[in-house]
């Protein structure tokens, strides 16, 4: 039943396969684009900057999938669907949580190569961004899903979820653009923890945000 | 082994939306066979005593009880809008380990096979409630609850569902259907929900 439910949820979302699914991806690539032609050409300055702009490119990038992610699906009575089968609420959170992910996480790292060209980063501050992104991703989602939940039955939920997600992913863009500026790769240990907890913590939280929606 | 017989009952239930309590002390118990139609003016509470019964909401008092898996129909049919009927419908008989064929004859008995190659989204009213029943006759549960199964259909659909809860009650199955249209189910008792609101001094929770 959850493999299903993951194949269906990934045909949902997927690049090129969902509806508007490849939109953060192009959206990424897009502002890592425009970033040289704001600035300048200098390499120097955007080899120093480019890092931080791939990074809030991600965060915002995170942000455009999150009104799809859970309301169209209560509003087609899906998930009730499956409740009634006996899933539980966290069972189809933790589902989602993995298609998120992986509609939208290892596009963003591969777009990272083309988006690192435009900005001249190179070398091992390519590495640490790389591996920062591959850290930070699953928490972004993780993050993402929670507020996609919990704004679901609410009518202006699409223009606050934007609101919601940039304080909460603040703790994963300091360490993540930090390890880049002091070029270590301890604080690239705190992405990944910091990720884990949130992906330990979203499937609960998303699933008992859902089964608040249907009460009222 | 045999599975048990199905059974639906409710208990001193009581349901409210929001502030306002819209029914309390409801009471019935069904048994393998039985079909039961809950009437009442819109907004009267049927569609809110459907899901407290299916479990997606938690009664303010009472409890149900229930022997046999659910099946649910409501005004939301569970179908993918991007995805050609036939799929979308596959991916529930998937989930609820239904053979391809049985699939199949769900669907030429609702007379959906020609649909069966067009989005969801571009389906009508009356089609997407067909499909929706596609998806409950295929579930082969034996407890069914339907919320308003008539809307949207024409005469001939309307006079199929009360064939279809007609056998599946002969096949020892449950029906609890809400619904302000009158079916043609032999044997079927019924009640108003409006013979359980509060009066007025405790309509205010």
């Amino acid at each position: 039943m959850l493999v299903q439910l993951l194949r269906r949820d990934l045909a949902q979302f997927f690049p090129f396969t969902g509806s508007g699914a490849a939109l953060p991806v192009v959206f990424f690539v897009a502002v890592a684009m425009l970033f040289p032609f704001a600035v300048g050409p200098d390499a120097n300055i955007l080899a120093k900057t480019g890092g931080g702009v791939v990074w809030i490119a991600a965060l915002l990038a995170a942000i455009l999938p999150l009104e799809k992610l859970v309301a169209r699906d209560i509003e087609l009575g899906f998930f009730d669907q499956l409740k009634l089968r006996g899933m539980a609420e966290e069972a189809m959170m933790a589902v989602r949580l993995i298609a998120h992910w992986l509609s939208f996480g290892p596009p963003l790292v591969l777009a990272t190569f083309p988006a690192a060209a435009l900005l001249k980063i190179e070398g091992e501050t390519f590495q640490i961004l790389l591996l920062g992104l591959i850290a930070g991703t699953p928490g972004l989602a993780a993050i993402g899903l929670m507020i996609a939940a919990l704004t679901a039955s609410l009518r202006a939920g699409a223009a606050l979820s934007g609101l919601l997600l940039i304080p909460l992913a603040l703790p994963i863009l300091i360490f993540g653009a930090g390890a880049l500026a002091r070029q270590d790769q301890v604080s690239l240990g705190f992405v990944g923890a910091i990720s884990l907890a949130l992906v330990a913590l979203a499937p609960f939280a998303a699933g008992a945000a859902i089964r608040a929606a249907r009460e009222n | 082994m045999q599975a048990p017989s199905p059974a639906l009952s409710a208990h001193d239930l009581a349901c409210r939306r929001g502030d306002r309590l819209l029914f309390r002390r409801l009471s019935f118990a069904l048994e393998a066979g039985a079909a039961c139609h809950v009437t009442g003016a819109n907004g009267a509470g049927k569609t809110t005593l459907i899901r407290a019964v299916a479990g997606l909401t938690t009664p303010y008092a009472g409890e149900v009880r229930r022997t046999g898996a659910l099946a649910l129909l409501d005004e939301r049919a569970g179908l993918d809008p991007d995805l050609p009927l036939g799929r979308a419908l596959e991916f529930w008989a998937k989930i609820d380990a239904v053979e391809h064929l049985a699939l199949e004859s769900c669907c030429d008995r609702l007379a959906l096979g020609n649909l069966l190659d067009v989005p969801v989204r571009y389906l009508s009213t009356g089609q997407k409630k067909r499909a929706a029943l596609a998806r409950v006759l295929g579930q082969a549960a034996p407890v069914w609850l339907l919320d308003e199964p008539l809307s949207g259909l024409d005469v001939a659909s309307q006079a199929l569902v009360s064939t279809l809860v007609r056998e599946h009650c002969d096949g020892g199955g449950i029906a609890l259907i809400a619904s302000h249209q009158p079916l043609d189910v032999p044997g079927m008792t019924s009640f108003a929900i409006e013979d359980f609101a509060p009066a007025p001094a405790e309509a205010e929770v």
